[in-house]
């Protein structure tokens, strides 16, 4: 990243005193050109974050669901305690990191090959290809897969004789489908910036394609896997829509927020919320701390 | 490329990014969607008349309840009533009471057709207005037991114009379960031999059904009011449903993807409405489902047309209140629902033996059935025990399904 530049010179002829004050006081200028987007990310973003935070320490008056004004860690100790919070916030750890692994599978070859072996026209059809499913909706791409994996008579069922039914492993599937082009996309770009003078270094010093794959490739390309995972991790932590149509009896972190923000139960939801940010939290240290985030 | 960033940039960089994925956390959860409303309940005058009405009305609905002609070309009350009244109508249908509360939280709808667990706490919150019976012109005609009752009234006061009422059923594909049912045990049996192919309703009001079977099979427990129960009563209920899990393919809440499981038939055997099966028999090809009233009995729903605290087309809420409840479309919406009818008049117009099936005017049948409620820590059943209040309920179905 470059350092904000100097403001452009004003014109001498019009605005002289307010364009030697701004000369004069860079300051000034970086305060008014950041001030929109952090006032943005200060009100939207962080204030929500805030608001999370203060009304999962308070209660509700039962029936009339009125705000009781009395601080209470209740509903922190209850999703900290709670078995089935405890269990779903794993179970959505693994599905996380099952969708992580399965994109990242499938988005390195992907990418290695639209952005070092692909004709610059065949590239292009790829690139649209991976961009086209991102047009379309959701919710119908999870049904889709709902019909997919149907226990009964299902796509899968019919071509291979067994589905994996309704459940996590669905999820995890259908999820890794929806979330591949977010992987993709930072895993190809960041190959696309790899300089093809140093894969044949590599090769006129005498390595296999293997070698170069791994002492040349995947070293340079690790802040751009880290940027897809958190894509991919971060989506599928906060996901409370496929596990509805391709769960069966599963729940997620996702999904008992959802359901408890519907039912009236909003300040439990939103102690709740606390651990998946707390988890994305974590994880974003960890990859600041490997130092990926600099190089993106 | 430079390479020497201060330590402070790369401070506030990654603050930043820390800052923007935690939100997008937060938001794909959809938390900042709602907006936080802990006003308190503003106290609504009762409309003296009713005005012309405002063009276009929003109601949240059951399914099966505000039908316009899509889901069949004959089944289509919503149009005359557009033409008539010139008010457009808006029907969000709703899956859950939970959902409707939500809904008309929100206040972006004018009317609800509310069943007790989502009325009462509506009434407590102020989210819905009461209404002049007088403006009501088929008020009279409803069947004596449906109203001031304390799911549709407070203090003497009316909230709503009464719909119609039933029990919750247990359906059964009859090609594949070829010996009819008729106890709630089908469901819970371990050893069923439809395993993975049951259904339970997605609502903490499930907790009321197994309590039914327990009241039923377990004497010992003393349950009495499936709503009013005491935390062993409670526990016993919760537990069946864990039991009942593994045997669950998925729980429902949006009737439209379980009539497409039924017709898939990954789902077999579970409760339904009788709106739900009735749309399945009459598919084509028809699914050969079939529903009973199970011996323990069943919870049920008694449903009243609410008219929102924050409505903008109040006129037209009533106008609606008063089409759903004429005579006649009591009549067609009862038969095509699958329910007994509030209004008695609709029984001279419905086929001839219908309100006897639904046993419309006997309060003796109605008063067995255990409508949903709110339940609360002072029992309902009157008795002085400590009873589990609801938002337990809605906890403790969180951690039946795991």
């Amino acid at each position: 990243m470059e350092s904000p530049s100097a403001p452009p010179a004003a014109p001498e002829t019009e605005l002289r005193s307010s364009g030697s004050f701004f000369r004069r006081h860079p300051a000034a200028v970086r305060t008014l050109q950041l001030s929109g987007p952090v006032l943005w990310l200060v009100l939207a973003y962080i204030g929500s974050l805030v608001v999370l935070l203060s009304r999962s320490l308070f209660q509700k008056d039962e029936l009339s669901e009125r705000l009781i004004r009395e601080p209470t860690l209740d509903n922190i100790t209850t999703v900290l305690t709670g078995s089935v919070y405890r269990d779903a916030a794993l179970r959505t750890l693994g599905i996380a990191l099952a969708v992580t692994i399965i994109d990242l599978l499938i988005a390195v070859p992907m990418s290695v090959f639209m952005a070092k072996v692909a004709s610059p026209r065949l590239r292009r059809i790829l690139v649209v290809a991976v961009l086209t499913p991102l047009w379309a909706s959701y919710v119908v791409k999870a049904y889709a897969w709902r019909a997919l994996l149907d226990p009964v008579g299902g796509v899968v069922k019919n071509v291979t004789g067994s589905s994996p039914g309704y459940g996590v492993t669905a999820t995890i599937l259908t999820l890794a489908y929806l979330w591949l082009p977010y992987m993709i996309l930072p895993v190809y770009a960041g190959l696309d910036r790899l300089p093809n003078s140093l894969l044949e270094a590599s090769s006129d010093l005498g390595a296999k394609t293997n070698r170069t794959f791994r002492s040349i490739i995947i070293p340079m390309l690790i802040p751009s896997l880290l940027a897809g995972s958190i894509f991919t991790f971060s989506l599928t932590l906060g996901d409370y829509i496929a596990i509805k149509f391709v769960g069966g009896t599963s729940q997620t972190m996702g999904s008992i927020i959802a359901q408890y923000f519907v039912g009236g139960n909003d300040l439990l939801a939103a102690a709740y919320a606390l651990v998946p940010v707390a988890i994305m939290g974590i994880y974003l240290v960890l990859v600041g701390r490997s130092g990926a985030l600099e190089n993106l | 490329m430079k390479h020497h960033p201060s330590t402070s940039r790369r401070r506030i960089g990654g603050a930043i990014a820390l800052a923007a994925a935690m939100a997008l956390v937060a938001t794909s959860c959809g938390d900042d969607t709602k907006t936080a409303t802990d006003s308190t309940p503003s106290t609504v005058k009762v409309a003296d008349t009713s005005g012309a009405g405002e063009g276009a009305l929003s109601i949240v609905v059951w399914a099966g309840y505000a039908e316009n002609g899509s889901t069949s070309k004959e089944v289509d009350w919503v149009t005359p009533f557009e033409s008539e009244s010139k008010c457009k109508v808006d029907a969000k249908v709703a899956g859950t009471s939970d959902e409707m509360v939500e809904l008309i939280k929100s206040g972006a709808y004018d009317g609800v057709s509310a069943s007790g667990n989502a009325s009462l706490r509506l009434i407590a919150s102020g989210d819905v207005a009461p209404v002049n019976t007088k403006l009501l012109d088929n008020y009279n005609d409803v069947a004596p037991f449906l109203k001031m009752q304390n799911y549709n009234s407070k203090d003497g006061q009316a909230y709503g114009q009464p719909h119609g009422w039933g029990a919750n059923l247990l359906q059964y594909n009859a090609d594949v379960v070829t010996t009819p049912p008729d106890s709630w045990g089908a469901v819970y049996a371990a050893d069923s031999p439809n395993k993975g192919k049951i259904t339970a309703y997605d609502d903490w009001t499930t907790i009321a059904d197994a309590a039914i079977y327990l009241k039923a099979t377990k004497a010992d427990l003393k349950i009495g009011d499936p709503y009013s129960l005491d935390q062993t009563q409670f526990d016993a209920a919760v537990q069946l449903l864990k039991d009942q899990k593994p045997l669950i393919g998925e729980y429902w809440s949006d009737y439209l993807k379980y009539e497409e499981a039924v017709t898939k038939g990954s789902i077999v055997l579970g409760t339904t409405w009788q709106t739900i099966a009735n749309t399945l028999t009459a598919a084509a090809p028809p699914v050969n489902v079939k529903t009973v009233l199970p011996k323990e009995g069943s919870t049920a729903w008694s449903d009243t047309w609410m008219l929102s605290s924050k409505a903008k087309h109040p006129n037209c809420v009533y106008k609606w209140m008063n089409w759903v409840s004429s005579p006649a479309i009591q009549a067609q919406i009862a038969q095509y629902y699958g329910q007994a009818p509030a209004n008695l008049k609709a029984c001279t117009i419905a086929a001839a033996g219908f309100c006897d099936q639904y046993h419309a005017a006997d309060e003796a049948f109605a008063k067995q059935l255990y409508y949903w409620t709110v339940p609360t820590e002072k029992c309902l059943d009157g008795s002085d025990r400590v009873c589990v209040g609801f938002k337990k309920w809605a906890e403790a179905w969180t951690e039946v399904k795991g």
